[in-house]
């Protein structure tokens, strides 16, 4: 690929080319990762602005509404003008706040759901940084979304963002443990740490033998523990309906009370870009990333694409069906019911990896 | 000084700093999420030393889980500061002393030549070397029986932790709905067999 | 899959094994039994440690087992440590049960609590790596701090476990940093290795020295000896007095191992260096707790500081093992087993003397007071013999077993060349004799505060008796323990 970069820009250039790489060959590889994060940035964030407007747009369906039809034809304009909004209005500091922690947060909210996309392989090869312990680092740089929240929280000096905040990070910790244990399942099938290698480890199995790929995938011998990670995935990322960080009439916004203008819309896209990171782990993990269903079509990126769209259009669908947790309920559910379904079907997998029944030789 | 020692001093110095800042910080606040900066910079300087499972370790447990519940502690109770910087003159002499001496015995022990760079030389590893591997094995063979009780000390932790907290509250008007509704006729009714009485007697 | 991979022998640690085995099993009886059938826990704890009374009698061969890639040892010290260690918890069962259950203590978490402060002590005497032993001790440790919590409505039991827990977290950190500095120096942290990496001298001396010091502070806490005593009477004061007789008995059992261990087996060739750091702490110990324990009012705070100097006698007879520089195998063998013999009667005398005011409480009242000891001979003639027999050998007064205790500790002190040290801790044990008598003169001679009768059950009754019993009969015969002791060490060193 970075030949063909190279070469494309040879082309562009001209005779022009050899004096210009005399000068760049030295910054080139940072140049090249600099390109690589861009690549990936500019379509998430443009993933996050249309998620808004497919959100809207599918819930205004199921809700026998229109949704926004005004800006541009048939509204697909309305994130830009939303994001232009935002943009320009007033960003509010409250008096009594601590003025450092209160625009840090924000950002750090933001910097871990963008920092994460670093190990998600799109496609074999396509992958920014193809870790060995590239699970590990997903798991450790996705907990750290959760300072945002705190610290949003306690810097507002304001009862319902402190409220909300402590909420949020309960849920958000309790869950990882969830998750993590959920995660453990898939490692030792796949015998590795490593995002693309897990990928590949669903393409063998008996049923890829046959032709039918989809059911070699995680998803299936893994039922109880793929579940648990979807429905931990979406109350990691305070949705609906584990979305008891806001309520319009207990804690109004949570954390995110006292924000408004950009500071207010970084935690909305750090929220979009979250939900987007998690249904590209379910795809990953479970759903085989980019490989093909079935054995007659290629392998490739729309295979990726399209299964997270399903995992998108599924979090929708949620919000859209069920009514809201209340929160001791989340907390039972996540303690009394998810960790012990994960903790119960590890030892079922180790027992299975070592009978003759063992699939995933 | 290639690439790799000016990372080693970037994070050190970095380190050093949130440490330092971590007892001078007036906030507690402040204070803890300095912690989490030195956390992350400890992290760090694993990486160099390629013990990525530690250093990713470090972070997911320690920042992600322990601290998050240390900020909770300290973001709900109203510490005092004046109250705790009592007596900090005072004390400061006899505590300063102390810290001198300490330092200096170390000082002297640490600077022999058995802590120089040369004692401990860094061992290569090949390229397919994973720490995360070697760890776990060495853990579940080697290290087993410790390992095993370390897991059985977090499970005392944990039986600690709820004997010293879990207490049913004695003004709480709590209904407990399954009792209501398995109550019976009997429970709550007595039929009593009487004579009958004549009015008047 | 892993090659080369050899399963560790399990057969030396089927004790502990069953103990952990039974513990979770008490643990999911206990939550799922509900409120109708709490005897289930007491009951089931009693049959764990009986159980691995009988496993380790089972086990028990004259020879030394290493196991779990030397990190457990299965020799016969550890074997012995281990059969008084369950003796002394299930006297501590039997004893505490009454208190507890007025007190509303009584819980499962109480009785697991207890299982596991065992298994630590457990690990901790057949520890034979830094790591283990480290390990052993936290989870003791932490199991104690929960225990002297357990009354989390009573101030001071709250205020003692968080002294507890403070100082012991330090007093942790010290013995981590002593042994990560050994380690440093010697790169292993197998107890044989290390030995042997010092004997062959190649190693630096200032770095183990240095070390040393942490560890050796470490293992003072533990042990409760002065300058690191502190916590001793405020705990032993603000813990349940179910808690205090625990503290005060099992755990004294395996912080003598731990000493044993960590400098003889391991730090042997730095004997002269940790020898005179135990003398020094041992003439403090002796010196300030039996000064101390002359001004206390609260029988507990007392026993507390008694405790101090009777460590402080243990720690007399652990550096006198080696005198010049030429090692006497004979005398080595002498001080150690003397040491083993005063800390299993220290351990007896001292489960008898909580065992007391155990007997004296009731209902929610604490008889903790040495008021509360007046005129008991009037109230009860045969309990007030029972404790004027244990106070009298906590004295050190001639035919009980504390005073050949102390004798022998003298005798190997003596032997060592320490004539001066010995001369000090008995002048010390004199003036300690005052408290211990003061107790006998209220029982005797002063008139009751309060004539209620004394109620307990038959099996309390029954073991007290025996407790004082044995106090008075190894006094008798001292030889027979003895014997065993040295017995043990020889075949265990």
């Amino acid at each position: 690929m970075e030949a063909s970069v190279l070469h494309f820009f040879e082309w562009l250039w001209g005779p022009y080319w050899s004096t210009l790489w005399a000068w760049f060959k030295p910054v080139w590889p940072l140049i090249w990762v600099i390109m690589k994060i861009v690549a990936i940035l500019v379509p998430l964030l443009l993933g996050v602005a249309y998620m808004t407007y497919a959100e809207r747009k599918i819930l205004g369906f199921m809700h026998v509404r229109i949704g926004p039809n005004r800006v541009g034809p048939l509204g697909l304009l309305q994130p830009i003008a939303d994001g232009l909004k935002l943009f320009f209005k007033e960003v509010i500091l409250p008096t009594k706040a601590d003025p450092a922690l209160y625009f840090m947060a924000p950002a750090l909210a933001m910097a871990p759901a963008v920092a994460v996309w670093a190990v998600v392989p799109f496609f074999d090869g396509v992958v920014l940084a193809n870790l060995d312990a590239g699970v590990l680092f997903l798991l450790a740089v996705s907990s750290l979304g959760v300072y945002g929240v705190i610290i949003a929280g306690w810097a507002s000096n304001s009862k319902y963002p402190f409220l909300g905040s402590i909420r949020s990070a309960a849920q958000m910790v309790s869950y990882e443990v969830a998750m993590g244990l959920a995660l453990v399942c898939v490692l030792m099938v796949s015998n590795s740490l490593n995002l693309t290698d897990i990928v590949h480890a669903q393409g063998r199995g008996i049923f890829a033998d046959w032709g039918v790929g989809a059911l070699s995938w995680n998803w299936l011998p893994l039922w109880p523990v793929f579940l648990v990670y979807l429905i931990s995935g979406v109350a990691e990322t305070n949705r609906a309906p584990f979305d008891v960080v806001e309520g319009e009439s207990e804690i109004v916004a949570g954390h995110m009370v006292e924000y408004s203008g950009m500071a207010f819309a970084m935690f909305f896209l750090a929220e979009y870009a979250n939900m987007i990171l998690v249904a590209a782990m379910v795809t990953v993990f479970f759903l085989g990333g980019w490989l093909s269903p079935v054995g007659f079509l290629p392998d490739g990126l729309p295979w990726m694409l399209a299964k997270m769209s399903l995992m998108l259009f599924l979090f929708l669908w949620l919000r859209a069906t069920f009514p809201r947790y209340r929160y001791d309920q989340i907390m039972r559910l996540g303690w009394k019911v998810f960790v012990p379904v994960c903790l119960i079907w590890i030892p079922v997998v180790g027992v299975w990896m070592m009978s003759p029944f063992n699939i995933w030789e | 000084m290639d690439l790799k020692t000016i990372i080693f001093y970037v994070f050190a110095a970095l380190l050093i700093f949130a440490a330092l800042r971590v007892i001078t910080a007036r906030n507690p606040v402040h204070a803890a999420l300095y912690l989490v900066l030195a956390f992350f910079n400890a992290g760090g300087l694993w990486l160099t030393l390629q013990a990525e499972f530690l250093a990713i370790t470090l972070v997911m447990v320690y920042v992600g889980a322990v601290m998050v519940l240390f900020l909770f502690v300290i973001m709900m109770l109203d510490i005092d500061i004046k109250r705790l910087r009592q007596g900090f003159w005072r004390n400061m002499p006899l505590a300063a002393t102390l810290g001198v001496l300490m330092v200096a015995e170390m000082a002297l022990v640490l600077s022999t030549d058995y802590f120089g760079p040369v004692a401990f030389p860094g061992t290569k590893m090949g390229a397919d070397y994973s720490n995360t591997r070697e760890l776990g094995r060495l853990l579940f063979t080697d290290y087993v029986y410790p390992f095993e009780l370390a897991s059985i000390i977090l499970l005392v932790a944990i039986i600690a932790a709820v004997v010293l907290t879990l207490r049913r509250r004695k003004d709480v008007k709590h209904l407990d709905p399954v009792q209501q509704v398995a109550v019976k006729h009997s429970d709550r009714l007595r039929v009593l067999q009487m004579p009958a009485e004549k009015e008047g007697e | 899959m892993l090659k080369n991979f050899v399963m560790p022998d399990l057969y030396p640690a089927a004790p502990e094994l069953f103990l952990v085995a039974m513990a979770c099993a008490i643990l999911l009886a206990d939550a799922f039994a509900g409120a109708s059938r709490r005897w289930l826990a007491p009951v089931l704890t009693m049959l764990t440690l009986i159980g691995c009374a009988l496993i380790t009698y089972a086990t028990f061969d004259g020879t030394a087992t290493l196991t779990f890639a030397n990190m457990f040892v299965d020799d016969p010290l550890s074997d012995f440590l281990k059969l008084l260690l369950y003796v002394a918890i299930i006297v501590v069962l039997v004893y505490g049960r009454d208190y507890l259950a007025a007190r509303n203590l009584d819980k499962g978490e109480y009785y697991l609590l207890l299982l596991f402060a065992t298994l630590g002590m457990m690990v901790m005497i057949s520890a034979y790596n830094f790591l283990t032993m480290y390990l052993g001790l936290e989870l003791l440790s932490l199991s104690l701090y929960a225990m002297v919590a357990i009354d989390r409505d009573s101030p001071r039991a709250t205020e003692a476990a968080m002294k507890y827990f403070v100082l012991g977290a330090l007093a942790s950190g010290l013995l981590l940093y002593g042994m990560s500095m050994i380690y440093g120096a010697t790169g292993t942290l197998e107890l044989g290795r290390v030995a042997q990496t010092i004997h062959e001298g190649t190693t630096n001396r200032t770095i183990l020295v240095f070390g040393l010091v942490f560890l050796v502070a470490g293992v003072a806490f533990k042990l409760g000896v002065v300058p690191f005593h502190m916590w001793i009477p405020d705990v032993y004061h603000g813990a349940p007095t179910a808690v205090t007789l625990l503290i005060s008995s099992a755990p004294k059992l395996a912080a003598f191992a731990m000493a044993l261990r960590l400098l003889v087996s391991g730090l042997f060739g730095l004997a002269e260096h940790w020898q005179s750091m135990l003398m020094l702490m041992a003439v403090l110990s002796i010196g300030i707790g039996n000064l101390a324990a002359i001004a206390q009012t609260n029988i507990k705070r007392m026993l507390g500081y008694s405790a101090i100097s009777h460590m402080g006698f243990m720690l007399l007879a652990l550096m006198s093992g080696v005198a010049g520089a030429e090692v006497d195998p004979m005398a080595l063998i002498n001080a150690y087993s003397s040491a083993l013999y005063y800390i299993i009667s220290y351990v007896l005398m001292s489960l008898g003397a909580f065992g007391m005011v155990l007997l004296l409480s009731r209902g929610g009242y604490e008889a903790d007071n040495l008021e509360d000891f007046k005129g008991l001979n009037k109230r009860s003639p045969w309990f007030a013999l029972m404790m004027a027999i244990l106070m009298f050998s906590m004295a050190g007064i001639p035919f009980f077993v504390g005073f050949f205790a102390k004798f022998s500790v003298l005798l190997a002190a003596v032997a060592a060349g320490h004539v001066a040290v010995v001369v000090l801790a008995v002048i010390f044990s004199l003036i300690g004799a005052y408290y211990y008598l003061r107790v006998v003169k209220l029982m005797y001679f002063d008139d009751p505060v309060d004539a209620a009768s004394i109620r307990a059950g038959l099996d309390m009754r029954l073991l007290i008796s025996l407790n004082g019993l044995a106090v008075a009969l190894f006094g008798l015969f001292p030889d027979s323990l003895m014997m065993l002791c040295t017995a043990t060490l020889v075949r265990s060193l």
